[in-house]
């Protein structure tokens, strides 16, 4: 794996079981994510999205069936892999520079080259100024937004991001999915993004895959045919709305949405 | 800042008023000064010969500094290990759990027949004390890293000796900083245990042959430079604690002004 390319990935037949609490995550999940595709999941609380993440990423083993990253079979954590957990998972005795030079670190690269990408990131964040601030002195979505740039300093082949937007407010969250969107554009790398906003999904995807309740399956892939750079104005155009009621519509139809008591 | 004086100055007035209370109520009830000395009296006794009490002092901080470092490097290793390995978390740990309920005081004298008069013995018992709290406290900071983290360790291809060294270590050092505060106190308990056993010098000499002599005063003076000795090296841990470890709660930290 080259740095600058992506990587594709391959699910087979993957179910995934924690035996020891007796339940079922993940059940017959096949896809395949093309290099450079931008994927979006979206699915109920507790259908396994999180454990689809951890299993892609090696840092859990499927009960059976396969997945595969690169052609190669997973079995730990692949190269070139950047991760945004669902809570932040900063480390409380660096400060935001430092956290972001932590995969530099742990491949002991080196931390004066990767100095000129951290700036820009935390620059295209909003997070500049912060450099010396310790966690504990941040807010959620300022902490999160480090965690985020943390994930993509080294330059990541496959991206994985666990509801990365959560602890944003609506604001924030629309600007980060503008930068996600025009960071992508730029480096195409293979995301795959899990989050509990439709619109989120929508308007980041080029595909969303919908789960049902636990345990997960998929419900449907949905092709989002808008052209890009998408504007945040799309959000509000028919096509849009389309894909958004069709979303809306699968949730209904497996009882998550109630109008009526 | 302005606060910790505050604090210091406080902590000294309460001092100053204690030593006062002593003196008046020895002079008010007429306590034989064999029994409890007025604390004029246990100055001038220290002032009579100050250098021979720092003398014994500087042995008996020796021993102590070198015991307590003794339990820091050895108890820190034998963390890691236990926390590296089951077999040894099973065993070990579980041995020195057990072992930390023994009196340790009452195998002093075993420690003179193996290891003679110098200061030898000294350390070992100051080291024994002392070297529990470091062992029990890092393995609690060592095991106190969130799943998250270790995740996170995991997906950078991170490999154990990085792992316990960028991960592990940071995350256990506020554990590891109570341990110590709590050992270097230890230590120096065994280092007076050690000196009561067997000595020619030290402050538990000086207690010790003072006591032969029903020297009260002497007595005294020598658990007044104790104490000093003991307030200052738990200051000194605590001084350390807040160079090391600035990001944690237990500092005040302060946002930096962006
Ligand atoms: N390590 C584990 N051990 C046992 N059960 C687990 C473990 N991890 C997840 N589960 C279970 O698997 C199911 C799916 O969890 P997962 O975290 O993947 O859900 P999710 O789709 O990410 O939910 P949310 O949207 O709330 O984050 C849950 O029922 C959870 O209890
Ligand atoms: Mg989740």
């Amino acid at each position: 794996m080259t740095a600058g390319s992506a990587a594709g990935i391959e699910v087979r037949a993957l179910r995934k079981r924690f035996a020891d609490v007796g339940v079922t995550a993940l059940e017959e999940i096949s896809m395949s994510i093309a290099p450079g595709e931008f994927v979006s999941v979206l699915g109920p609380s507790g259908c396994g999205k999180s454990t689809l993440l951890r299993c892609i990423a090696g840092l859990e083993m499927p009960s059976s069936g396969s997945i595969r990253v690169n052609g190669a079979e997973v079995s730990g954590p692949p190269e070139g892999l950047g991760m945004v957990f669902q809570r932040d998972a900063l480390l409380d005795w660096r400060n935001v520079a430092d956290n972001l030079m932590l995969p530099i670190d742990f491949r002991r690269g080196d931390r004066a080259m990767a100095r000129a990408r951290a700036a820009s990131l935390l620059a295209m964040t909003g997070l500049q100024g912060f450099e010396s601030a310790y966690p504990a002195q941040l807010s959620g979505g300022m902490r999160q937004r480090v965690a985020i740039c943390r994930a993509l300093v080294d330059d990541p082949v496959l991206l994985l991001m666990d509801e990365p937007f959560g602890a944003l407010d609506a604001l924030t969250r629309d600007q980060m999915n503008v930068e996600l969107q025009r960071m992508w554009l730029a480096e195409h790398k293979t995301v795959m993004f899990v989050t509990h906003s439709i619109t989120e999904a929508i308007f980041l995807g080029d595909r969303v895959v919908v789960f049902t309740p636990r345990p997960g399956r998929i419900a449907e892939v949905i092709e989002v045919g808008l052209p890009r750079p998408r504007r945040l104005a799309v959000r509000s155009s028919e096509t849009f709305n389309a894909y958004a009621s069709r979303i809306r519509t699968l949730f209904e139809g497996m009882g998550l949405l109630k109008e009526e008591a | 800042m302005g606060r910790s004086w505050h604090g210091g100055a406080m902590a000294a007035g309460v001092l100053v008023a204690a030593f006062a209370a002593w003196e008046i109520g020895v002079r008010a009830f007429r306590v034989k000064p064999i029994v409890l000395p007025p604390p004029s009296a246990v100055f001038a006794e220290f002032f009579s010969a100050p250098g021979w009490y720092l003398g014994h002092a500087w042995y008996t901080l020796l021993v102590t500094l070198a015991g307590f470092a003794l339990a820091v490097v050895l108890g820190v290793a034998l963390a890691v290990l236990i926390v590296e390995s089951r077999l040894m978390e099973k065993s070990v740990y579980a041995l020195i759990i057990g072992l930390n309920s023994v009196p340790k005081v009452a195998v002093a004298p075993l420690f003179v027949i193996w290891l003679g008069t110098d200061a030898e013995p000294k350390i070992a018992i100051a080291f024994l004390i002392a070297v529990f709290a470091i062992v029990i406290d890092a393995v609690l900071g060592l095991k106190s890293v969130p799943p998250d983290i270790l995740d996170l360790a995991r997906a950078l291809r991170g490999g154990r000796l990085a792992t316990l060294w960028r991960i592990r270590f940071p995350c256990a050092l506020p554990s590891l900083f109570a341990g110590m505060k709590v050992a270097i106190s230890l230590a120096l308990v065994g280092a007076i245990v050690g000196e009561f056993v067997s000595s020619q010098r030290g402050l538990g000499y000086v207690i010790l042959a003072a006591q032969g002599n029903f020297d009260t005063a002497r007595v005294f003076a020598a658990i007044l430079v104790l104490a000093v000795m003991g307030v200052a090296l738990f200051w000194l841990i605590a001084w350390l604690e807040r160079l090391a470890i600035p990001w944690h709660a237990s500092q005040k930290v302060h946002l930096p002004t962006p």
